[in-house]
Order: C-alpha cells, then sequence, then structure tokens
C-alpha cells in the first residue's frame, strides 16, 4: 500500500516535470531586460517620441500587426539609426532590428510578428545622437502562437 | 519559384517619401515547435531583409522566430532619382531570394 506522502510527492514531482520544459521554452522579463541592455549598453532610455501600435486584443497569436513610428526630422544631422522591438514571453526575447537613415524620410516601419502569450512588447529608438526612446503596449492573446502541435 | 509580392510606386516627384511594401511566401519555422513525430522541427528562418535603392543600402532589418510566417515589411524611403529598388531576404538553409523593381523619379 503505498502511504499518501509518497503519492504527493509523485504527483507534485510529476507535475513538475511536465511544467520544467515550458518553463524552460520562454524567455521572461529579465530576458527580455538582458537583450534590451545588450543593445542599449550603458546609454539610459527615456519614455516618448516613439509610438507602437498593436491590436489590444489580439485573437490569433501567429498574425499580429504590429506599426513603430518615431517622431524624428529623419536629416543626416538628426535621424533615427535603429528600432529593435522586444517581448517578454515568446521562446526569445528579441523579435526584429530595423536599421534606418536618412534615406529613408519617416521613421516608421510595420510588419507582423507571433506573439506565445498575452505579453507587453517594446519597442526601442536609437537616435543619430546616440539617445534611446522607447513605448511599450501591453497585448492580449486568446490563441497563442508557436506552441501547438504540428498536424 | 519564390513568392514575392512587392508594393511601391512607379513613378514619384523627387523628394518625395515613398512607402515600399515587400512580403514574401515563407514559413518562418521558429525551431520550437515539436512536429507530428514528437521531435523538434529544426528551425528555418529569414533572418535578414536588406533594401537598395541603385545599389546604395537605404533599410535592413534582422528578423528572429518571432516574426510571422510569410514576413510582411513596410518601410519608407526619400525618392532621390530614378533607378531599381533592390529587396533581397536571405536566411536559413542557403535561403536567398533577391528582387528589383524600377522606380521613374522626376
Amino acid at each position: 500500500m503505498p502511504s499518501p506522502p509518497d503519492r504527493r510527492a509523485f504527483l507534485a514531482g510529476a507535475a513538475l516535470l511536465t511544467m520544467l520544459p515550458l518553463s524552460a521554452a520562454r524567455a521572461t522579463p529579465d530576458a527580455m531586460a538582458a537583450a534590451i541592455k545588450e543593445v542599449v549598453g550603458e546609454g539610459t532610455i527615456r519614455e516618448g517620441k516613439v509610438k507602437l501600435d498593436l491590436p489590444p486584443l489580439v485573437e490569433n497569436g501567429n498574425v499580429v500587426p504590429l506599426t513603430v513610428s518615431v517622431e524624428s526630422p529623419m536629416t543626416p544631422a538628426d535621424h533615427v539609426k535603429a528600432i529593435h522591438v522586444f517581448n517578454e514571453k515568446n521562446p526569445q526575447p528579441h523579435v526584429f532590428s530595423a536599421r534606418l537613415g536618412p534615406r529613408n524620410g519617416k521613421a516608421v516601419i510595420a510588419t507582423r510578428i507571433k506573439l506565445a502569450d498575452s505579453q507587453k512588447i517594446v519597442a526601442i529608438a536609437e537616435t543619430s545622437s546616440g539617445a534611446f526612446w522607447s513605448a511599450s503596449a501591453d497585448v492580449i492573446v486568446t490563441l497563442a502562437a508557436c506552441i501547438e502541435d504540428v498536424t | 519559384m519564390t513568392n514575392v509580392l512587392i508594393n511601391a510606386p512607379k513613378t514619384a516627384r523627387p523628394g518625395e517619401i515613398v512607402e515600399i511594401k515587400a512580403l514574401i511566401l515563407h514559413p518562418m519555422e521558429t525551431g520550437f515547435r515539436p512536429g507530428t513525430n514528437g521531435r523538434i522541427i529544426p528551425r528555418n528562418i529569414i533572418e535578414r531583409f536588406t533594401a537598395t535603392w541603385k545599389g546604395a543600402e537605404i533599410f535592413r532589418m534582422e528578423m528572429s522566430p518571432a516574426i510571422a510566417a510569410n514576413p510582411f515589411v513596410s518601410f519608407f524611403a526619400v525618392a532621390t532619382e530614378s533607378g531599381t529598388i533592390g529587396l533581397r531576404w536571405t536566411g536559413d538553409q542557403g535561403f536567398l531570394v533577391e528582387e528589383q523593381v524600377a522606380i521613374a523619379v522626376g
């Protein structure tokens, strides 16, 4: 006869085992902060100038339209050099990095991304003067990307 | 046969800011999903997209697996002179696609 504590321990262990691979395959807010630090280095990030457009409620996490626009004259003397986008809970925190310059005229880019869960998205713009500006958006995802099996 | 959709104006006034939209058919397999046999499907993504105007690079984007399948990118460019806009996608498993569209400025 197995005693209740053994069974409890077994169940707890089994539950832990099933959870482990999941947590290992998820980026975390810490991982996102680390990825951001890799881009920004010792620079300070200020909120503002960046506009991040995402639907607040996403029905299908496989295709999420995203637009990043940055206020900038985009002249050779003062322009946006790069736009980076990060997420909290996909397997990897990085989404994309775009390099721009005065030839773009407008610092506006649009694409479509995947989201594995409801989470916060952060966009960071790097200007030619070395300043960093950011914006973030919270998104609720009802059907997640990445985790379903292929059938 | 690769399938690419490019949407850019054929003509523009000098100095006009034009939008260039590009879509390419690609699975953008993340490398995190198990397949029907339970094994992880190997990663197969487009890692980089670059745009040139008459040979000079004007835009570049490095992509992670978080970019949706059939990557769509829209960006802007100042119409400086007539020429070709070149778009280039490179990625895993030797993926390389190049496309060009002509634009007349004047």
